[in-house]
């Protein structure tokens, strides 16, 4: 449990990195960095992009699974790792 | 009304014929109508009182007339009375107003599921594991095993922990790891890119010469002050690497650490462990590599077990009664013994080479050697002032000889079949730092010491067939493992030098730098797949480097022939130097 946390101090410590979001399984955040309003916008589209990636790539082979899930903008990375029912957002600036 | 007559016998023969008729007594021949039309009665004519239709004709009319034409003639005729289809026999049966009425439909519910092909497979795969678990019966069948196989589809798995109600961020740690990868290879981008591409072009103009591209740094914050003792890759996860952190100096801190690391995150280590003494030096086991055995400046070993939860070793060899009284200056890992135990080997200052077995809950300890005393040391004193053993190595090929370092400057070569050594060499006037075989060529085996010097020696013969005067404390020296005849050695003025001798015999290829002039490099080794090599310093930091192209040329072959690569030519190529030195 304290490793995570650790984890994610570090990965918000980090060089560029804006913010990050722990969203449950339902789609509520739960742990973030970021303002209410944006967080809540962040985790309800990612957690409905992040089904339909999932669901595209079991679809292709169900004995695949997704694993993680990036998204390069001009401006910044959205960066989305999924578990079994929680997803772990960053959202980065990677070119600074 | 018949008249009537006297009965006598003539009467009573004849024969009357009496007519009767029907009529209405009521209806009389005076019947009259009115007749609206007219507004005036009418007188009716007598009129039959019942009227039925019927199929005859009268004779003598003019229907009657065709129709007994025709029938003499024996035609059909269609006239209306007498045409016969089945038209007109057919009845038609009055319409009939039928209805059916059902009961009233149940309750409609609105349902909606997908059935994509995962999901199929994930019912299939539950189906599956309930009848095998209920056959079975056992169950260990029915714990989820965490980061199993399904793990993003199942959906039993998803419908208990969404029940549950504390949120368990336990769980998270592998996407948090993934997730700490992907920040740091944004940040590392360059890095990574160069590590993957970069190829220095400047070599061609170079000569022979070659350049060392450093990469990344790892220095883990909290241990800036311990200096790096040992470092070991690992085998099977190339981006995997120990470092073990410790001092062997009194004055410093008593206490050491372990870490591994990974290039993809340089930040953090992945595995840390806190040791109560300092760490001497780390082995990787080459097929369990989550076994390390690690040797202590207290003279402990321990073996860590990377898989197991928690910061202490599953070995320890405190408690045993063979263990160390000095400094464990090198361990390695062995081959498994006859029943499948672990074994590994560790020398140490007590001037004793020991061979400890993995049992079941502790480690086992059996006297290999017991080194040589040094020659200025009386007899008598022998067993006092003991020579202590630096540095260990075992054969690659003939894994029961073994050659110590010690600190005499002597290289003694033995074997585990003989409770002696079987050769000496005079290696270095002091002590002597490190001693690897040759990964290819099976009787090449190269030393360093504190004498300035990295010798190549040949088993067979007594003198070294290559020596090298670094100008510095050699610290330690590893051969590459993509070439016979390439090695690196890293000396205490923060120099690396790297040598091929199939290039050049006689001076390095590379002497670069790579820390500030105070501190000492102290470690150095080469990754076993990637062209990289790391270099520990005295101050925690590790230093990873990429070697350029020059530093990795295979020699020249002649026109027309295919370049070739193998064990047999690297063997080859070794012996034709030796040839060359004799």
């Amino acid at each position: 449990m304290a490793e995570v946390e650790d984890t994610l101090k570090r990965i918000q410590a980090q060089h560029g990195v804006i913010g990050t979001i722990v969203v449950n399984g339902e789609g509520i955040p739960i742990r973030t960095t970021l303002d209410n309003s944006t967080s809540v916008q962040y985790a309800g589209l990612l957690h409905q992009l992040t089904m339909k990636a999932r669901s595209a790539v079991r679809d292709i082979d169900p004995q695949n699974e997704l694993t993680f899930l990036r998204i390069r903008s001009k401006k910044h990375e959205i960066m989305v790792a999924p578990d079994k029912e929680y997803l772990l957002i960053a959202i980065q600036n990677p070119s600074e | 009304m018949s008249e009537k007559q006297p009965q006598n016998e003539s009467n009573l023969s004849e024969k009357t014929v009496v007519l009767r008729r029907a009529r209405l007594n009521a209806a009389t021949s005076s019947l009259m109508r009115f007749s609206f039309k007219e507004c005036c009665f009418k007188p009716v004519a007598d009129e039959p009182d019942i009227e039925i239709e019927g199929s005859l004709v009268h004779k003598d009319s003019e229907e009657g007339q065709i129709l007994c034409a025709e029938k003499e003639v024996g035609r059909k005729s269609k006239t209306l009375f007498s045409c016969i289809t089945t038209a007109t026999q057919t009845t038609i049966n009055p319409p009939r107003e039928v209805a059916c009425q059902t009961e009233s439909q149940p309750l409609l519910v609105n349902y909606s599921a997908t059935a994509n092909q995962w999901e199929i497979y994930d019912f299939y795969q539950e189906e599956l594991q309930k009848r095998t678990s209920s056959t079975k019966k056992d169950e260990k069948e029915n714990e989820i095993a965490e980061g199993a196989e399904g793990v993003h589809g199942n959906l039993s798995l998803l419908r208990d922990f969404t029940d549950k109600s504390d949120h368990d961020l336990a769980m998270l740690s592998t996407a948090a790891k993934l997730l700490e990868y992907a920040v740091n290879e944004n940040i590392n981008g360059d890095i990574i890119a160069d590590f993957k591409h970069f190829e220095d072009e400047a070599d061609e103009f170079r000569g022979d010469k070659g350049t060392l591209l450093p990469l990344w740094e790892f220095q883990y914050n909290k241990v800036k002050s311990l200096p790096v003792s040992a470092l070991c890759w690992n085998k099977k996860y190339n981006d995997l690497f120990a470092v073990g952190l410790g001092s062997h100096k009194f004055t410093e801190l008593e206490c050491g650490m372990l870490l591994f690391y990974t290039w993809r995150n340089n930040n953090h280590p992945e595995f840390l462990f806190n040791t109560d003494s300092g760490v001497m030096c780390v082995d990787i086991h080459e097929q369990k590599s989550h076994l390390v055995a690690v040797g202590l400046f207290n003279g402990n070993v321990c073996v860590y077990n990377l898989m197991a939860k928690g910061d202490q070793p599953i070995y320890n060899s405190m408690a045993s009664s063979g263990k160390h009284s000095g400094t464990v200056w090198q361990v390695k890992w062995w081959e498994d013994d006859l029943y499948g135990n672990h074994t590994f080997f560790s020398v140490s200052a007590d001037g004793r080479v020991v061979s400890w077995t993995l049992g079941k809950y502790e480690l086992f300890s059996t006297n290999i050697i017991k080194l040589p005393p040094m020659d200025k040391v009386p007899d008598d004193l022998n067993n006092v002032i003991v020579t202590a053993g630096l540095t260990l190595d075992f054969h690659k090929q003939k894994p029961y000889h073994f050659l110590v370092g010690t600190e005499a400057g002597k290289i003694h070569k033995g074997s585990t079949h003989y409770t002696r050594f079987i050769k000496t060499y005079e290696a270095h006037f002091r002590m002597v730092s490190c001693v690897r075989w040759n990964p290819f060529n099976p009787k090449v085996f190269i030393t360093c010491g504190m004498d300035w010097r990295v010798n190549i020696w040949d088993e067979t013969t007594d003198s070294p067939v290559f020596t090298f005067d670094l100008k510095s404390s050699v610290m330690d020296v590893a051969w590459a493992p993509y070439s016979s005849t390439v090695f690196a050695a890293v000396t205490a003025d923060g120099k690396v030098h790297v040598f091929d001798l199939s290039i050049n015999r006689f001076e390095a290829l590379c002497q670069q730098r790579v820390v500030s002039t105070k501190r000492h490099l102290t470690c150095i080794e080469f990754n076993p797949v990637h062209p990289i090599i790391i270099v520990g310093n005295d101050r925690g930091l590790v230093i990873s480097l990429k070697l350029s192209p020059n530093l990795r040329k295979n020699p020249k072959e002649e026109k027309g022939k295919e370049p070739s690569t193998g064990a047999e030519v690297e063997i080859a190529k070794m012996e034709k130097l030796l040839i060359l030195m004799r």
